[in-house]
C-alpha cells in the first residue's frame, strides 16, 4: 500500500509544465488533487515512470466569469466550485452535482479538471458537464485546441486527451435565471459512487412550458450519456408526473448498464429511469 | 531515486528532511515527525482516520505526498489539546458522551469536526453528519460523536457570552 517509485517533477508555471510532459513520452502522468491518482499508486495499479505534480501551477486554479461562460481552471478545487455562487445560480447543476461527490476532505482536495480527466463513468461531474454542453482545453507543446463534452469522453477511465496534453480548463455556458435543474443519484451511502444517477436541465417560455430540456445519464454506459430523443420529446410539453415519466422511459429504452454485485444491469436500468422521472420532475417544478 | 531536501511545517514546528518523493505525507507525519496521533487505516482515501488539517482545512493525508506538503501548514490532532493538557472542548466533550470506544477513528473526527466549531457555533445535526460522513468507525454508530459535537458548540458559546 505504498506508491512505487517515480520521477517526480513539480513545474511552476504552465509552458514548464507542457514542456515536462511533452519529455515524459507515454510514461508520464499528471498529479492534481490525488484523490483518485493517489489510491492507484498506493494499490500499485498506475506505476508512472515519471510523475508530473501541477499542484503549483497557480495559473491554472482560477475561477471566473467572461462573457456569459463560467471559466473552470483545471486546477481549481471542487470544494471552491462548490461554495461559489455560480454553482448556485447560473450552472446550479454544478452546485447540486458537487454536494453529491465524496465527502469535504476529498472536494477539499480533489479538483475540477482531474475529476473530469479522470472520466470516471460514476463520477457526477463529468455527466454535469455532459448535461451543460461544456468544453474542454487542453494544452500542449504543439499548441491549444478546444474539445466538446461528446468528444472529450472516449469510455471508462479515458478521454481524448493525449498523453502530452494538459486538460487546462473547463468552459461551461451559463444559463438564465429562471432555468431549472436537478442531480438525482442512488448510492448505497452518502459520498460513495452512485449505481446510477440522472441530471436534467430544464429551460422554460415565459408561460412556463419547456422550451429546451436536457437529460444526461450516470451510469448507463461507459461514459456520461446524453438522452436526446427524450430531450426532443420534451421540448415544447407541459411538464408534469405523466411527460416525465414518458421521457424517463424513452431516456432508458436502449441503454444496457454493467451489472456487477452491487447491482445487476437490469436493476439499473430501472434505478436510472427512475432518477431521470425524479430529476425531471424536480428540475421542471 | 532521488531524494529531495523538504521543510515542512506541522503544528507550528518545521521538520527538514531529505526524503523520497513517492513518501505519502501520513508517513512523514508518523515515522519523519513522530507524530502518532494521527492514523491509518485504509491507505486509500476511504476510512478518514488519516485526517489532518492543510491551512485550516481538512484534507487525507494518505493521499498527498509528503513533497506536495511543503509551503503549507499542518495541524494534527497532537495540536488540539492546550500545553498544559487541557482538552480541547471537542476532545473533552467526545470523553464525556461515549464517542469514542477503541479510539482508532478518533483523531480523523477530530481534525474533521473542528473546522465546523472554529466556523459556527450554531448548526444542525444534519451539518454534523455531513462534516464526518467521510470518516468510518467500528464502535460508536456516530450518534454520541454528533452529541459530542453539540455539546462541544454549546459549551465553546458559552464561554464566549461569559467573556
Ligand atoms: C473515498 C473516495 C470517494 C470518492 N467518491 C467520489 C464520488 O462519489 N464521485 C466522484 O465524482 N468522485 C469521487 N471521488 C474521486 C474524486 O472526486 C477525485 O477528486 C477526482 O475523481 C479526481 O480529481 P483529482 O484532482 O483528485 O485528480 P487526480 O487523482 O490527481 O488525477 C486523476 C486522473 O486525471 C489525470 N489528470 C488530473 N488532472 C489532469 C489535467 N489537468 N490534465 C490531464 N490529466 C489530468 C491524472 O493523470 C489521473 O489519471 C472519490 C474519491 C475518494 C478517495
Ligand atoms: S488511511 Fe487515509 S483515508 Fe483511510
Ligand atoms: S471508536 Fe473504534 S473505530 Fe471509532
Amino acid at each position: 500500500m505504498k506508491p512505487p517509485p517515480f520521477d517526480y517533477k513539480d513545474p511552476r508555471s504552465l509552458d514548464e509544465a507542457v514542456a515536462v510532459l511533452a519529455d515524459c513520452a507515454d510514461d508520464g502522468k499528471v498529479l492534481a488533487g490525488g484523490q483518485s491518482l493517489v489510491p492507484l499508486l498506493n494499490f500499485r495499479l498506475a506505476q508512472p515512470a515519471v510523475l508530473v505534480d501541477v499542484n503549483r501551477v497557480a495559473e491554472l486554479a482560477y475561477l471566473r466569469r467572461r462573457e456569459g461562460k463560467l471559466q473552470i481552471g483545471a486546477l481549481c478545487r471542487q470544494a471552491r466550485l462548490e461554495q461559489s455562487p455560480v454553482a448556485q445560480e447560473s450552472c446550479g447543476l454544478l452546485g447540486d452535482a458537487l454536494k453529491l461527490v465524496a465527502h469535504q476532505q476529498i472536494r477539499n482536495r480533489g479538483t475540477v479538471g482531474g475529476s473530469a480527466a479522470h472520466a470516471d463513468p460514476a463520477a457526477e461531474l463529468p455527466v454535469a458537464f455532459a448535461c451543460l454542453d461544456a468544453r474542454f482545453k487542453a494544452r500542449s507543446k504543439r499548441g491549444e485546441r478546444v474539445i466538446d463534452a461528446r468528444d472529450f469522453f472516449v469510455t471508462h477511465l479515458t478521454t481524448s486527451l493525449e498523453p502530452d496534453e494538459l486538460l487546462t480548463e473547463v468552459e461551461v455556458p451559463e444559463l438564465p435565471a429562471n432555468h431549472g435543474h436537478a442531480f438525482e443519484e442512488y448510492s448505497r451511502r452518502h459520498g460513495d459512487f452512485a449505481l446510477g444517477g440522472a441530471a436534467v436541465l430544464v429551460m422554460r417560455n415565459g408561460d412556463g412550458a419547456c422550451r429546451e430540456a436536457r437529460i444526461a445519464l450516470l451510469g448507463a454506459a461507459d461514459t456520461p450519456l446524453r438522452a436526446r430523443e427524450a430531450e426532443q420529446a420534451l421540448a415544447g410539453q407541459k411538464i408534469d408526473e405523466d411527460s416525465a415519466r414518458e421521457a424517463a422511459r424513452v431516456a432508458t429504452r436502449d441503454i444496457e448498464p454493467t451489472g456487477d454485485i452491487h447491482g445487476s444491469s437490469s436493476y439499473r436500468k430501472r434505478l436510472i429511469e427512475a432518477m431521470v422521472r425524479r430529476a425531471i420532475v424536480k428540475a421542471a417544478a | 531515486m532521488t531524494e529531495r531536501r523538504v521543510s515542512i511545517e506541522i503544528n507550528g514546528t518545521t521538520y527538514d528532511r531529505e526524503i523520497e518523493p513517492r513518501l505519502l505525507l501520513s508517513d512523514f507525519i508518523r515515522h519523519e515527525a513522530g507524530l502518532t496521533g494521527t492514523h491509518v487505516g485504509c491507505e486509500h482515501g476511504v476510512c478518514g482516520a488519516c485526517t489532518v488539517q492543510m491551512d485550516g482545512e481538512p484534507v487525507r493525508s494518505c493521499l498527498m505526498l509528503a513533497v506536495q506538503a511543503e509551503g503549507h501548514s499542518l495541524r494534527t490532532v497532537e495540536d488540539l489539546a492546550a500545553e498544559d493538557g487541557t482538552l480541547h472542548p471537542l476532545q473533552q466533550a467526545f470523553h464525556e458522551e461515549h464517542a469514542l470506544q477503541c479510539g482508532f477513528c478518533t483523531p480523523g473526527f477530530l481534525m474533521s469536526l473542528e473546522p465546523l466549531l472554529a466556523d459556527a457555533r450554531d448548526f444542525d445535526d444534519t451539518q454534523v453528519r455531513e462534516a464526518l460522513a467521510g470518516n468510518l468507525c467500528r464502535c460508536t454508530g456516530y450518534q454520541n460523536i454528533v452529541t459530542a459535537t453539540q455539546l462541544a458548540a454549546r459549551r465553546m458559546a458559552g464561554a464566549e457570552d461569559a467573556a
